[in-house]
């Protein structure tokens, strides 16, 4: 199998690695803005309101979607479409590529989803309503937006990618498994280049924060910048977020012929599934999951320098993460932990990537951005290398292990190691 | 509505459709899809516009009326004479 082999030993061919990013964050629009963001303090969470559910709290973004888009494009497509497009032009510019006289068929798009066509869904369905339930006022753009295909088939459109293009459903690890997708098919030479990892317009559908209600896991406070708060005692649900993260990856042997700067390689990654719930995690296969990622990687624990918490803010998936963390990092005098969605709320479908992203900065700067709002920390959250608050100079950081969950126990790790 | 008004309203609806397109000099017996960017979908949005607006239901083998500005005011004149405009 070549996605267990010893990344030490693959050939250039098959070591697949990250030359580009794009992102538009709720507290950031570009890598630096997003990471200096994170090591300051800044919450991209603030007031807002939508049908139905009324004043709640969300992470918005606020990029420039007309950069890359004309204003017809924007009415005809969908937002998580035109937040694909920004960042995968914006990885495209990073990467540094050639655009103009690249093979386009060689591109490949996989983007990460956590759900798609609520929000279209919702919009028909309101609409309709101010003409008695008359389908014949029903759009004729419905499908186009609501094919699962959608966010990852605009950019193509967009960029002129024939190449392979889908969406990869897998709840809220859909942003890792975007970038595995990619890996696998730059691997299985399916494609030369892969735009890959997930995006979200999931604050654009009511049901969304109507069902965490219900749930009883939609957050409240009355500072929207303290409502994310992962690990603390008086958490009280998910900050439901928008955003993206799309990178461009290669094989090794490419990135070096064009001399590419290299954000990191991808040396491990695993997807496994609880089978146990609809909505609750299993730690026992959450520790699996990150000791297979580690056991391809030929890793051990201690060689992780920063685990990137899925953590959401709900009071039973922080203590489960905490106590899957606990099992495998036991005695891991060397690794910190922290959690972007203090910072950023709940980014669905792009929540993996972007909290990834977050912390890939940490291999220049060797800092470990903090997790915020812990104010009182959960004893049940304890592990020994948590960053609260403040952010901690780590020094030389090598390994960030990135970990994502989702509904109905879909469990995912990559790790990346500084080039 | 007169044929004047009629006018005005598609360009509005235009307006909307393909808020990219400069209308001003919009030639009225050139097909619009030799001056604007319009595709199938441009046409059903016009057709799904003049519904909603003023509950006119074009059957698809009328479609065809809807080639260039004069065609489609002359189509839509005996059906829009007694609206108001919106």
């Amino acid at each position: 199998m070549i996605a267990s082999g010893v990344q030490g030993q693959l050939p250039d061919e098959q070591r697949i690695v990250i030359t580009g990013i794009g992102l538009t964050a709720p507290n950031g629009n570009s890598l630096a803005e997003y990471r200096d963001s994170l090591l300051h303090g800044r919450s991209g969470v603030s007031p807002y309101e939508i049908r139905y559910v009324g004043p709640t709290l969300a992470g918005i973004c606020n990029f420039d979607a007309r950069r890359h888009q004309a204003r017809k494009d924007l009415r005809r497509g969908t937002r998580a479409g035109s937040i694909g497009v920004y960042c995968a032009n914006e990885a495209v510019a990073d990467a540094g590529i050639d655009w103009e006289n690249l093979d386009k068929n060689g591109i490949g798009v996989y983007v990460g989803v956590t759900e798609h066509g609520n929000v279209e869904t919702e919009n028909e369905v309101y609409e309709l309503k101010g003409y008695d339930y008359d389908t014949s006022f029903w759009s004729h753009h419905h499908n186009p937006r609501t094919v699962a295909n959608n966010p990852a088939g605009e950019i193509a459109l967009n960029m002129g990618i024939t190449g392979p293009h889908y969406t990869i459903g897998a709840a809220c690890a859909a942003g890792n498994a975007g970038l595995i997708q990619g890996a696998q098919m730059l691997r299985l030479a399916e494609c030369d280049i892969a735009i890959c990892g997930g995006v979200s317009e999931s604050i654009h559908t009511f049901g969304i924060f109507a069902s965490f209600k219900s749930q009883g896991a939609l957050a409240e406070h009355e500072d929207p910048t303290k409502a994310s708060r992962p690990f603390d005692l008086h958490r009280n649900g998910i900050v439901v977020s928008e955003g993206g993260c799309l990178y461009v990856v290669e094989r090794l042997s490419d990135a070096k012929r064009r001399s590419a700067r290299i954000y990191g390689e991808l040396i491990g990654y695993a997807i496994n599934t609880d089978a146990t719930d609809f909505v609750l995690p299993n730690p026992e296969r959450q520790a699996e999951c990150v000791q297979a990622a580690l056991r391809r990687a030929r890793l051990n624990p201690n060689d992780i320098d920063i685990v990137s918490n899925h953590a959401t803010g709900t009071s039973s998936g922080d203590i489960q993460e905490c106590a899957a963390l606990r099992r495998v990092f036991e005695g891991c005098d060397n690794t910190l932990f922290n959690n972007t969605k203090s910072f950023i709320g709940h980014c669905m479908g792009a929540a993996g990537a972007l909290e990834l992203t977050g912390n890939l900065g940490a291999f220049d700067d060797g800092v470990c951005h903090a997790t915020i709002n812990v104010d009182e920390l959960d004893p049940e959250c304890r592990l020994p290398g948590l960053v609260t608050n403040e952010p901690r100079e780590k020094g030389g950081v090598t390994y960030i292990l990135n970990n994502s969950f989702g509904m109905l126990g879909i469990n995912s790790a990559v790790i990346i190691k500084k080039m | 509505m007169t044929p004047a008004e009629i006018r005005d309203e598609i360009v509005d609806i235009l307006s909307d459709i393909a808020p990219d397109e400069d209308l001003s000099d919009l030639k009225d017996d050139v097909a619009f899809r030799e001056q604007l960017e319009l595709d199938s979908m441009d046409f059903l949005d016009i057709v799904m516009e003049l519904r909603k607006r003023h509950r006119i239901q074009i059957p698809e083998e009328d479609y065809n009326h809807l080639a260039s500005m004069q065609s489609t005011v002359d189509y839509l004149t005996p059906h829009m004479k007694d609206m108001q405009p919106s």
